[in-house]
């Protein structure tokens, strides 16, 4: 069976099993039926024809990008990702790496990026090229740097973020994810503090997500949890997602790069 | 009272001066985080960009005031407790807001229906709802636990209504000072724990 065909089909027997518990008990199934076929490698293979696809005002692929280990290197790049880079002179995440990419090698400007991950319809594109990128370092470990001071300093602010309780409900990301083996409705929540529990999470990101059927990135994972959140809609590739995950990378350095994790 | 009084002198006194680094890196954190979050409802990007006293120093102290902090906190927040003509609405009505998770996000505006009180987020309430979180405990028989009179009754409409003013920097949103749920609302919530023919009661 064609790989979109099998993706259709599974989309169609998981969609209505609305009851929370069905579908987390279908996703352990499914996580195990898919180890190795995964319907997120479809993105992946998507993703792998955008990057070498010439494009932009430049007319050109983003074959040569640079995410840290030299131009055109992808193996391993992931995994020490986000971390400083001289030539933007900032921290930057997959995703906001990907942005900086598009613009210098391919000519693109600001009104080609989304402007928030939630639904933005500029998305799908930043998800597969991530998802893409980030596939090349599986079986890896995560070992994000902390050296460069401007690192240090988004460290800093991604920990007193996560730490920062605001708006109608009076939450943090620490109230629920500072939690030890505890849960919302029935969903678990993983105690991202707790190195044991962030490496087996954090680096499972970009994931296939079985609701909604298709490829999430970090920076959509927390666009949805600040909403959840009682938060404002966050801004993609914006200082606090990046400072968030420069904070929690450092918790999960030592997981195994495993993507497209398989996601509820 | 006297004695809450010396207490709270005490507390100010004790309080350490923040070290000079972590004032900038405060106002670095401030700005990151305004200029992080766009669209949507303006009165979400107001509540989460200016944090207010309490929300502000559990933030500072990680949940974990110091003692004559957290009896400050306590304090004020108790103060600060407004109450409805009757204690006890309807359990029913009750069930209704604890499933309910609506209000507050920013696709809920403008609103479609009134805010529910997601309490089973959290919480395990009646014996038939399966799909209940664990970060709060559960209310499960709770008015056998706690008595069925009117003290039990403001007990419970002070908790939903302000969980700080017995626990400063509790986890649990504090639904009547921010507006969430009206006073009558949380009453409703009140019958549903406290009502012995509630669905956790019974």
């Amino acid at each position: 069976m064609n790989r979109l065909a099998f993706l259709f089909l599974v989309t169609l027997s998981v969609v209505p099993a609305v009851a929370d518990e069905r579908l987390e008990a279908t996703v352990r199934q499914y996580r195990e039926a898919l180890k190795d076929a995964s319907p997120g490698e479809l993105f992946v293979d998507l993703g792998e024809e955008l990057f070498r696809t010439k494009r932009g005002l430049k007319h050109a692929s983003l074959e040569a990008c640079d995410f840290g280990l030299g131009p055109g290197v992808l193996a391993g790049a992931h995994a020490q990702l986000p971390r400083y880079f001289a030539d933007t002179d900032r921290v930057e995440d997959l995703e906001s790496r990907l942005m900086s990419c598009m613009r210098q090698l391919q000519g693109f400007s600001e009104d080609a990026f989304p402007h928030h991950a939630r639904s933005d319809p500029r998305m799908p594109d930043f998800e597969r090229l991530a998802v893409y990128v980030a596939a090349q370092s599986n079986g890896m470990k995560l070992a994000a740097p902390l050296a460069h001071p401007k690192e240090v300093e988004a460290f800093r602010i991604g920990e007193r973020l996560f730490y920062r309780r605001a708006g109608a409900y009076d939450f943090s990301c620490a109230t629920c994810h500072m939690q030890q083996g505890k849960r919302i409705r029935l969903q678990q929540l993983a105690q991202l503090t707790n190195p044991g529990e962030a490496q087996g999470v954090f680096p499972t990101w970009p994931a296939y997500r079985v609701a909604p059927g298709a490829v999430h990135t970090l920076q959509d994972w927390l666009a949805i949890c600040y909403w959840a959140a009682r938060h404002p809609q966050l801004r993609y590739g914006s200082e606090a997602s990046i400072a968030l995950q420069v904070f929690l990378a450092q918790s999960a350095n030592g997981g195994v790069i495993a993507v497209p994790g398989v996601k509820r | 009272m006297k004695r809450a009084a010396l207490g709270i002198a005490i507390a100010l006194l004790a309080m350490p001066a923040p070290a000079p680094g972590q004032d900038a890196l405060a106002e670095r954190t401030e700005a990151a985080f305004i200029a992080s979050f766009a669209g949507g409802e303006p009165s979400v990007l107001i509540r989460t960009g200016l944090q207010d006293e309490v929300q502000r120093l559990c933030s500072e102290h990680r949940n974990a005031p110091p003692a004559g902090l957290a009896q400050l906190i306590e304090g004020a927040q108790r103060a600060a407790i407004r109450y409805p003509a009757k204690l006890m609405g309807d359990w029913k009505n009750g069930e209704k807001l604890a499933q309910s998770g609506y209000g507050g996000r920013f696709t809920d505006y403008p609103p479609r229906a009134e805010n529910g009180g997601n309490c089973y987020a959290c919480h395990q309430i009646a014996r038939e709802e399966l799909a209940y979180g664990t970060v709060g405990p559960s209310l499960l028989g709770y008015g056998k636990a706690r008595g069925w009179g009117v003290a039990a009754q403001r007990l419970a409409y002070e908790r939903i209504y302000n969980s700080q003013a017995f626990t400063a920097c509790s986890a649990m949103p504090r639904f009547g000072h921010n507006g969430v749920l009206t006073p009558e609302q949380i009453a409703h919530l009140v019958a549903l724990l406290l009502d012995p023919g509630s669905s956790l009661n019974r």
